[in-house]
């Protein structure tokens, strides 16, 4: 039973990470190929304070803070630059977030941070809190779909201009989008942080932006549902497939190019294709 | 003293950047897609070079062998990976790029080994003694004096032959360019050939310089090889060379005087977010 509630909380971390990256990606459209460096931010945070010995579940509202606050930041830029140019500067930000915890003694640098504390909640405690705040962000953002700010977020993504034409004030959207999604980011970091015990440098490298992306992407950028599936599956993937390890990377990325070459609106796309198809054949 | 050789070391990075990064402006300005792949083929040109040298004991030869065979495969991948998804957002085609760079990196490590492979005999392993004890390597004024007659030579190319003047027109406005009878077709395979062929030549100058090749020689330059085309101001040559220049010299003071405080390759994206917060158009992009 150990095993499979590891599995089911990577799970629901990677659940809880990917929907936060579609909060900003899927519903606001604002591509960013640096989000693990909010994961590391929150995972940090935490482990640093519980280290000092400071109840985990009071670390998780800390976490949250100190990604917004750098996702607040990156949100500004964000209206500065946009497209191209912001996926690009989102992606520097993942190597400069990198960069400096490399360099920082106080991080334990190259090393990273060893023998975090446990949580105090016990293993089933623990899967349960994943679980239900993946669960929550996964309520809130279909909440969110259907609601004003939704269509907002679908108009900002559609097509920027013709929304502040509309006299809406995009620039706040978005900062909240950023504000929201990397604060989430951080919860799902600080979990992290106490799931695997051990948290350095590479675990948020470049290669864990991208593979949340891909989660979003494959599962269907801005389809809940879709996000939820994919992060899900592909977060375990590597876990129940031991043997395909020498080759896991390969994969992976050989399954997001044929995606994006032939099914570019994901998982999601692909099942409402389908439906149409067979409902088409059916009238 | 130590100035002048840390100009110099930033002068030789700065031209293998530059011969990286004029590829991926050439397919930017035409295509508006960012070609993260662009740094597996520059790594294929490192391979194809070291091999052909050892195989054939000729430096010369082994350039052109990886200048062609990397061009064609630079053609091949327009045609299979990029040319389907034109339609598409332009993150689609980013994110089809980074798989296929990954994937890419993944397959020479299966194909060639993990370990990387050097030269049985380095080609060009001397150097001059300039005044009191500085030393500049044969390599380092190979990598500087070609890409100076390289990136010359495609200058007056762009500027002066029929195919450039093409070339320019296409970049301009396609749909006119094509009006007047421009093969657009034509211009995007040439297009992709020579910004291949430049990467794998680099990649042969930088497997040089390090004796060293291996399969993932190619990320750090290729995330870099970005940042270049954006502080430059996306598509735009002049400022491509500009920046890759000046990255280049201020990774080897950075490295000194900033070493401990932050790592070499996150200095590039430090000093890119500074400049898009000043210039959101990158140093010499139109607005």
């Amino acid at each position: 039973m150990a095993y499979e509630m590891t599995l089911i909380t990577t799970m629901a971390i990677s659940v809880l990470f990917a929907l936060s990256l579609n909060f900003i990606s899927g519903f606001c459209g604002q591509i960013s190929l640096g989000h693990a460096a909010f994961l590391g931010t929150g995972a940090y945070t935490s482990a640093m304070m519980t280290k000092a010995s400071i109840p985990f579940l009071l670390t998780l509202p800390a976490a949250a803070i100190t990604a917004a606050i750098l996702g607040f930041i990156i949100g500004l830029t964000s209206l500065r630059v946009r497209h191209d140019f912001l996926a690009i500067t989102t992606m520097g930000t993942g190597f400069l977030f990198v960069g400096l915890i490399r360099q920082q003694e106080f991080f334990g640098g190259e090393i990273g941070i060893a023998g975090i504390p446990s949580t105090g909640l016990g293993r089933e405690g623990f899967m349960a809190l994943c679980i239900g705040l993946a669960a929550l962000f996964a309520i809130f953002s279909i909440r969110v779909r259907r609601s004003w700010m939704g269509f907002v977020y679908d108009s900002i993504a559609d097509n920027e201009d013709i929304t502040r034409i509309l006299g809406i004030n995009a620039s706040t959207y978005k900062l909240i989008a950023f504000v929201i999604g990397t604060a989430t980011a951080g919860v799902a970091g600080a979990l992290y942080a106490h799931h695997f015990r051990f948290i350095g440098p590479d675990s948020f490298g470049f290669v864990e932006s991208m593979s949340v992306l891909a989660m979003v992407i494959v599962g269907g950028i801005g389809s809940t549902a879709g996000v939820i599936v994919s992060a899900a599956v592909m977060s375990v993937m590597p876990l129940l497939f031991q043997f395909i390890d020498d080759y896991k990377l390969l994969l992976y990325s050989a399954l997001l190019f044929f995606m994006m070459r032939f099914s570019p609106d994901g998982l999601a796309g692909l099942c409402s294709r389908t439906y149409d198809k067979i409902r088409r054949r059916r009238a | 003293m130590l100035y002048v050789e840390l100009t110099i070391q930033g002068i030789v990075q700065g031209s293998i950047y530059a011969l990286i990064a004029l590829g991926l402006t050439l397919v930017y300005g035409l295509l508006r897609i960012l070609h993260v792949a662009h740094a597996a083929l520059f790594t294929l040109g490192g391979y194809i070079g070291v091999i052909v040298t050892n195989q054939t004991g000729s430096l010369t030869l082994a350039i052109v062998a990886a200048a062609i065979i990397v061009g064609l495969v630079g053609m091949a991948v327009y045609k299979l990976a990029y040319e389907p998804l034109l339609s598409q957002p332009p993150y689609i085609a980013l994110i089809a790029s980074i798989a296929l760079f990954i994937a890419s990196e993944e397959l020479y490590r299966i194909i060639f080994g993990p370990y990387g492979l050097s030269y049985t005999v380095q080609p060009m392993s001397g150097h001059i003694e300039l005044f009191d004890g500085f030393r500049l390597k044969y390599v380092e004024i190979l990598v500087i004096s070609m890409s100076v007659v390289i990136l010359s030579v495609l200058g007056y190319l762009s500027l002066h032959s029929r195919m450039g003047i093409a070339w320019r027109a296409t970049v301009t406005d396609p749909s006119m360019a094509q009006a007047f009878g421009v093969n657009i077709q034509n211009v995007r395979y040439l297009n992709f050939f020579i910004g291949s062929a430049l990467a794998a030549i680099a990649g042969v100058l930088v497997a040089l310089l390090n004796n060293f090749v291996e399969p993932t020689m190619g990320s750090v330059a290729s995330y870099k090889a970005l940042a270049i085309i954006v502080l430059g101001g996306l598509g735009s040559i002049r400022g491509t060379l500009l920046a890759a220049m000046l990255l280049g010299v201020i990774e080897s003071f950075g490295t000194i005087y900033l070493g401990h405080l932050i790592d070499r390759d996150a200095l590039a994206f430090a000093f890119l977010i500074l400049v898009l917060m000043v210039r959101p158009q990158g140093l010499l992009g139109a607005k």
